[in-house]
Formats: C-alpha cells, structure tokens, sequence
C-alpha cells in the first residue's frame, strides 16, 4: 500500500514527518502496518496474536528516535491496536506516537489504543503523542487513547500530549506507576471547540521511595464544548508529587477539574494547583494597545498558552 | 501633536451614581518635547494615559492626533497611528515569552535591537528573552519588559507610566538618558511621562500637575519642580524609607 498525499499531511500534522523517517518506526494506515522498520537497537515487531506491536528498546540505546503514528483516512473506519513499549535500561530515546483521522464520511471513525510502556532501571524516555481530526463529513472523529507507563528505579519519563483540533470526542486514560527514586512528567495540552467533548482521566501512583511526579495540564475550551479533567495523584511513601491544571474558559464551554491527592505515608508531599478563568481583559487590551487586533489578541494569547 | 480638548470622564460609582475622575483636561503635547504628569496617588494621571490609549472612553472632549480627531477609533487604531502606553501594572502572560512581546511591539525587529532593548531597562537578553512574562517574573522584571516595548516601537506618541516603579536608580538614570536621546528634538515623536520621580522631572519640558482629576498646575521644570519638590522628597521617604522605588 502506498501513502499519497492526504495520508502524507496528515502525519506532518501530528508528527511533523516530511517523509519516510530514518530510524525504527511503523506507521498503520486503517488498520494495517503500511510500514515497518526496525534498528539494530530497537525492534518493532507484531505481538503473535495480532493486536498490536511490539517495540523493544535495546539497553543502553542512546539518543534514538522511533515514530508510530497512526491514520484513519477511510470514513467510519473503527481501529483498535494494543502496543507495548520496553524502553531499555540506561537507554534514552524519544517515541512520537499519535494519531491522525481524516473522515469525509458520515459514519464515525474510531481508534482506541492502548500503549504500555516501560521505562526499565536507569532509562530516559520522551514521549509525545499528538493527536488530530479533520475532515467535511458529519461522521465523527473519536480517539480514546489508554496508557500505562512504569516508571522504574531511577528511570525518568516526560510524556507529552498534546490534542489540539478536530477530534469531537475522547476519553482518554492514563496510568502510572512510579518507582524508587523514578520520575515522570506528564504535560497535557487540550483544546475543544464546536460541539466537542474531552475527557481526560490520569492516575499516577508513587510507589517508590525519593519517587516524583508532575501532572501539568493546560486546556482552552471554546464554542459549545466541554471538558472534564480528572487526576488523582498517590504518594504511598516519601516521594514528591505536584498536579497542575490550568484552563481557559470561552463562549459558551463547560470545564470541570478534579485533582486529587492521596497521600498514605507522612513523607508524602503533594501539591495541586487547579485555575478556570477565561482571558483576561487587561491581556487583551495590552497586546491590542501593541496594534493587535481584538481576535489577534486572543489567538496570540491562545497559541501561548497551549504552547 | 496629541491635543486633549476639553476631557472629562464618568464611572459609575459603588452606590449606583456617577462619578467624574477626570474633568476638563485641556493639553497639547509637541513633537520634540517630554512631559511630565504628576500629582498625588488617585489624582487621576493613568486615567487620563487610559484615556489616550483608547482603553478608556471619553464622556466629552475630544483627542486630536496630529490633526485627525481620534476620539472614535479603537486602541488597535490609535496603536496602529503610534499612541504607546506601558501599563502602570502590567498584565502577566503564560506562555508568551519576552521576545514574543517585542515581536508583537515591533514586528520588524532584529535580533540585535531585541537585545539593545533589554539592556536599556537594565535587563541581560541572554537571562530574558526566553523568559515566560509570567507568575514566574518579579513586578519589577515585568515593569522594564513593559518599558522595552514601548521602546522598540516607532511611536508618535509614548506615555510611560510611573517607569520608576520596581526599577533601581541606576537603570532610572539609564532610562532617562534613553528617552531624552529618542524624543528630545525628535520631530515626529512625543514623550508623555507620568512620575513622581526627582530624577524625571527635572529634564521634562513641561510638567502637569493632576490633582482630584484636573489639571491643577503646569509648566517648565524650573516653574513647577519646587513647588513640588517638597512633596515628593518627603513622600520619597514616606514610602519607602529611603529605597528606590515605591507602590503605584
Ligand atoms: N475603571 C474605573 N472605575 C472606577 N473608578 C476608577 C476607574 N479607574 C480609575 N478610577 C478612580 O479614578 C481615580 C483616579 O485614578 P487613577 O487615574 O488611577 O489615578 P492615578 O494614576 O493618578 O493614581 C481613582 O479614585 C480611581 O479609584
Ligand atoms: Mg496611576
């Protein structure tokens, strides 16, 4: 199977490729490896019942990239994948997931997929995940993207998420597991608008002595769209954890934030953070008085904030 | 020339009447020449910058900008026409960077007069370009970043608005070296400086005295600057016990 040229835009939008990478990566169009390559470093097989992938990640890999983006582009397409991730130990690499749905058509297109992964002792990961919709038909757009991650001793992991336009509806799941002296960041960047609806539920578990968590989240939410942000952040021993959550509020959208803490041992320091507020007038006003216009005021400030 | 003819201003008060914060104000402002308001702290001096800028309307008079009534025109007009105003308090901003604001002021500007313009408010462009202008900044970072825009821009008319405030007198000296060199004998260009500092009022052409939202009293800086002077010296001290720098 060929990717022409819609497919092509599609993955510069949510992976910013130009073409067929270097390095590991697997890109799956409706349902189906369009291609594969592996490294001697990191291998990209399919699991032996057929649900998904299989990335493994050599120990001690430094500064490699892998890419799996995902396509919907035949109207109504429902897609269901189960990926695993073993980020070896001491490795330190970057995998760019997301997924991509184009829909002309007027049933739903679907994909819900799952990615495990794990961050063995001593490894680094980035990850980053876009996700994004487009497309003139009224079939929707849906994406409910679940992951696991484990953090183990020591290791480190930034994830970012990003959602910007056009998905109409997810539900989106994320949990994680920390353990001693591990890290994680989690960075979550959300934006609704139309009839959309967003629902963002993560769940991070300090389970190791010295652990740390983050959970920065910023959202905007315009038109008639709504969104619901849970995260709930547990420290079962000494560790650090701290939950962010920072939305703007337009037109006529409904936001709803729960953070949560639950602390079970008295080393456990844990923080949260959660403002709604819509832009402020006196931003408005001091980038107009700059010679922006009042909408070119609110998308600069906009474009800013989901940065 | 900015000509302010007649101004008043009304807002509706606390018990449901009106109130006028700024009443009659009658001023021209030159090319070439720098200005001073002062007055005491409620007088009505960032009204009547507001009132400039477009950001607050008018009730009567009008505002002529080099010939043109410019009463009607929105803040992005009067921008656009080279009104600036660096905000008494600026608004903070997640996500947008220092450069990113001298972009917006001036979308034409190069790299090295992005870095003139931080280090004449006293700022190290390597430390703040990348810099959030947000919760993360000091109000006094914030306040030389607001000066830096109006700075970077062409303008026909600048008001800056108590600069002072959060800045240490060393960058003041710098900045008022900076203005004079802009706007002193400029043809095109205007500066309006609302201070109550002993340093900026001296070099100003003519100082205006706001009080109780009039102009209470106005001219050259031998005139006016020792009637006040007591004043603010004393107030100097008040205020902050001998520190630079003080509160609105
Ligand atoms: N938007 C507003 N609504 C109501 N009252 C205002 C508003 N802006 C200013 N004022 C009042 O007008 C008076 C003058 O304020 P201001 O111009 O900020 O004084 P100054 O800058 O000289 O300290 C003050 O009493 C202030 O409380
Ligand atoms: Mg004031």
């Amino acid at each position: 199977m060929k990717i022409n040229q819609l497919d092509m835009q599609l993955l510069n939008t949510i992976s910013n490729l130009n073409g067929v990478p270097d390095g590991a990566v697997n890109i799956r169009l409706d349902g189906k490896a369009v291609l594969r390559n592996s490294t001697p470093n990191i291998k990209i097989s399919s699991k032996e019942n057929g649900s998904g992938l299989v990335v493994e990640v050599r120990p001690g890999t430094r500064n490699e990239t892998v890419h799996v983006p995902v396509l919907l582009t035949s109207g109504g397409f429902v897609d269901k994948v189960y990926n695993t991730f073993i980020v070896g130990e001491d490795s330190d690499v970057t995998i760019i997931a997301g997924c991509g749905i184009h829909n002309d058509s007027h049933s739903n297109s679907r994909h819900d997929g799952i990615h495990e992964i794990v961050v063995k002792k001593g490894a680094r990961l980035k990850y980053i995940e876009k996700h994004y919709g487009e497309g003139s038909g009224d079939g929707k757009r849906i994406l409910n993207p679940t992951t696991t991650v484990t953090v183990e001793k020591g290791a480190f992991a930034e994830m970012e998420m990003v959602q910007i336009k056009g998905v109409d509806d997810t539900y989106r799941s994320t949990v994680a597991t920390i353990h001693e002296k591990g890290s994680l960041k989690i960075v979550e960047r959300l934006m609704t608008h139309g009839c959309q609806s967003a629902e963002s539920d993560i769940s991070v578990c300090i389970e190791g002595k010295d652990g740390s968590g983050q959970v920065l989240s910023r959202s905007v939410a315009k038109d008639e769209s709504y969104q619901v942000f849970k995260a709930a952040l547990t420290g079962k021993t000494e560790c650090i954890g701290h939950v962010e959550c920072d939305s703007i509020i337009m037109d006529n959208a409904r936001i709803k934030a729960i953070p949560q803490l639950v602390a079970e041992d008295s080393g456990a320091i844990l923080t949260h953070e959660a403002a709604i507020g819509k832009i402020a007038g006196e931003q408005l006003i001091k980038l107009m008085s700059l010679g922006l216009t009042e909408k070119e005021a609110v998308e600069t400030i906009l474009a800013g904030f989901l940065r | 020339m900015l000509k302010l003819d007649n101004i008043s201003m009304t807002v509706n008060d606390s018990n449901g009447g009106t109130r006028e914060i700024i009443r009659n104000i009658n001023a021209e402002f030159h090319p070439g020449k720098i200005y001073a308001i002062t007055g005491p702290n409620g007088g009505g001096k960032t009204t009547i910058a507001k009132v400039i800028m477009g950001i607050y309307r008018n009730c009567a008079g009008n505002i002529y900008l080099n010939g043109e009534d410019i009463t009607e025109l929105s803040v992005t007009e009067r921008a656009k026409r080279g009104i600036a105003y660096a905000f008494q308090q600026p608004p903070r901003f997640k996500g947008l960077n220092v450069k990113d604001l001298l972009q917006i002021a001036r979308p034409s500007i190069d790299d090295k007069s992005l870095w003139k313009n931080l280090r004449d408010v006293g700022l190290c462009p390597e430390d703040y370009l990348d810099r959030d202008v947000g919760p993360g900044l000091s109000g006094g970072e914030i306040k030389r970043i607001e000066i830096a825009q109006v700075l970077s821009r062409n303008t026909v008319v600048s008001i800056f608005d108590e600069p002072e405030a959060g800045v240490d007198l060393w960058t003041v000296q710098r900045l008022i070296g900076i203005i004079m060199s802009k706007y002193k004998n400029n043809p095109h260009a205007t500066a309006i400086i609302i201070t109550h500092n002993e340093n900026v009022l001296p070099v100003c052409d003519e100082i205006l005295v706001v009080n109780d939202g009039m102009i209470q009293t106005r001219g050259t800086a031998d005139e006016i600057w020792p009637l006040i002077k007591g004043d603010i010296e004393c107030k100097m001290k008040d205020q902050c016990r001998g520190e630079m720098g003080y509160e609105n």
